[in-house]
């Protein structure tokens, strides 16, 4: 395993790197797999694997109930998790961090706490390059209230249009939904601009940052984000652990979610008192190991670094670009001047699905399809497109092998 | 040629190839024979659904049998399309809806038919043998 403290001071050894990734050293299709499906689910470190077995092994109780030493050692692992995720997005307080399920449970528990208040007329804006779980929220809200869902267009290059954004922007406007990273092209967005500009109209803004967070360093405060969601799974950790960030004033007026235990100080058949944020909107027994899981992960890739692993998925990210723009037909999609290391692309009449499959064949993982942004693939036209994702554990060799895999397949399929 | 033939036909056929490029590549050739559907019937109602690629499937009954004829925008699934319908084309409702199609295991294929590989075979046999079987009255 290699030495965490090591790696930090000399940037990325990606080779110890990847001895921390187990599934790393496997093989597909009698190949060794090489895994650019980063965008989709990130794989795990050992440091994350190990961390969950222990707590089964030797850790696990159910929290915040008991009084005996396992249950309240696990609640103190619990509330250490809460804020190491609080110290790794500098929030405020640590009751600012809600654990969720996942990205889409926090935007949902965001929408569901905006119904009430949201009148006939209103506005929220959302951009047309979100992730499908930042879209539907709002538009079956809107249609519930008879809001109305106003879209901010993207430019060829894949940048949001600012000045139509700020056209958008009006009295009417209750809510601005974006993403940070898109996670079809990778385009960085200017939330920190784009959050100015609501709040200059006294709107709040949510931030989908699942794709934003295993690639940069975050700041909520710094962003001034009224709320940010992101996934476990897509930092190095397990699934259905998430985190939804919001401001102390929006937690203490939200409504509560899901009701049950956990969320309560006092019941009676008569009346309840309901707990404080973050527990109000924790029902039920959480995913503990999950949010041990995904502390472990943020402490992981604190350790090797984010300026570190940026940078390094910077230079795989444009190793990509020049190698892959060599190859005859092939269009990037999403060519920002701000990007995360997403490369999307498209090859001249031959469907992402038949290179998707011959590229499996070769034992490399990539997405193909429209990514969950239907909306996206309209407005370039195109049914979907292949993607490749990289993580700091990728290597540009791997690209290599991605480039002879291409022109392997575009030989057959156009053959 | 029954069903089963026409499987073990295939299945013999596949078993030349060593590698998965050949088997691929014959794949892709299968896709030049495939029956197309007309035009003016590549209407979203005969789309297959739960494809990434575009999956259109017609189907009618000629002389008690039916006969599928279809199009895909993606050329390995044309190529699997083109064996499905190779099998079952030109049987008796009866017949395609009691094939067994295990042709698609035998010859290597079996992570087409896991739902994750959304190419959408799974649903296309389905929508095969449901056409047969909302034939079967005109075929009689």
């Amino acid at each position: 395993m290699a030495s965490v403290k090591t790696i930090a001071r000399q940037k990325i050894d990606v080779i110890a790197i990847r001895k921390d990734f187990p599934i790393l050293s496997r093989t597909v299709h009698g190949k060794p797999l090489i895994y650019f499906d980063n965008g989709a689910t990130t794989q795990k470190p050992l440091q994350v694997i190990d961390c969950i077995v222990k707590y089964y092994s030797e850790q696990n109780a159910n929290i915040h109930r008991g009084v005996h030493t396992l249950s309240q050692e696990a609640t103190v692992l619990y509330e250490n998790a809460r804020a190491t995720v609080q110290g790794h997005i500098h929030a405020a307080d640590a009751s600012e961090i809600i654990f969720t399920r996942g990205t889409t449970e926090s935007i949902n528990m965001v929408a569901a706490a905006f119904r009430d208040t949201l009148r006939e007329g209103d506005e929220i804006i959302v951009s047309e390059m979100e992730h499908h779980s930042n879209i539907l929220p709002w538009q079956a809200l809107c249609e519930e209230r008879k809001a109305v869902l106003k879209v901010v267009s993207v430019s060829d290059a894949g940048e949001l249009m600012m000045e139509e954004y700020k056209k958008l922007l009006s009295p009417k406007t209750r809510l601005v939904a974006v993403t940070h990273v898109s996670n079809t092209m990778g385009t960085i967005n200017p939330v920190k601009e784009i959050i100015a500009l609501a709040h200059g109209n006294k709107v709040p803004v949510l931030v989908d940052g699942a794709q934003a967070i295993p690639h940069m360093n975050v700041n909520v405060q710094d962003l001034d984000a009224d709320f940010y969601c992101f996934s476990g799974h897509k930092v190095y950790a397990s699934t259905g652990i998430g985190v939804l960030y919001g401001k102390q004033k929006w937690l203490r007026e939200m409504p509560n979610y899901q009701v049950g235990g956990g969320t309560i100080k006092t019941v009676t058949f008569a009346k309840t008192e309901y707990a404080e944020s973050p527990l109000r909107f924790e029902a039920g027994t959480p995913h503990i190991e999950g949010a041990l899981g995904l502390a472990a992960a943020l402490e992981y890739i604190n350790a090797i670094g984010l300026e570190n692993i940026a940078a390094y998925e910077q230079e795989l990210l444009a190793y990509a670009e020049k190698k892959l723009s060599a190859i005859a037909g092939l269009r990037v999609i999403g060519t920002a001047r701000e990007k995360a290391s997403v490369l999307s692309f498209v090859i001249e009449s031959i469907h992402p699905y038949d290179i998707g499959v011959i590229l499996d064949q070769l034992g490399i993982a990539v997405r193909t399809g429209h990514h969950c942004t239907q909306p996206l693939m309209e407005r370039f036209n195109c049914v979907g497109t292949v993607r490749a994702s990289f993580a700091f554990y990728n290597t540009k060799e791997e690209i290599d092998e991605l480039c002879k895999g291409i022109e392997r397949a575009v030989k057959m399929l156009k053959g | 040629m029954s069903i089963a033939d026409t499987e073990k036909e295939i299945i013999e056929e596949f078993s030349l190839f060593d590698d998965w490029m050949g088997k691929y590549e014959h794949i892709i050739e299968q896709g030049k024979s495939l029956p197309l559907i007309a035009e003016k019937y590549k209407t979203d109602d005969r789309l297959i659904k739960g494809c990434q690629s575009k999956v259109w499937l017609h189907s009618e009954v000629k002389n008690g049998r039916i006969v599928y004829t279809a199009d895909s925008d993606a050329i390995i699934t044309k190529g699997l399309v083109a064996l499905v319908i190779r099998v079952l084309s030109g049987h008796t409702p009866d017949e395609i809806v009691n094939a067994k199609m295990e042709f698609i295991s035998e010859i290597g294929l079996k992570e087409h038919l896991s739902p994750t590989r959304a190419n959408g075979l799974v649903n296309m046999i389905k929508q095969m043998k449901l056409d047969a079987l909302a034939l079967k009255s005109k075929s009689v």
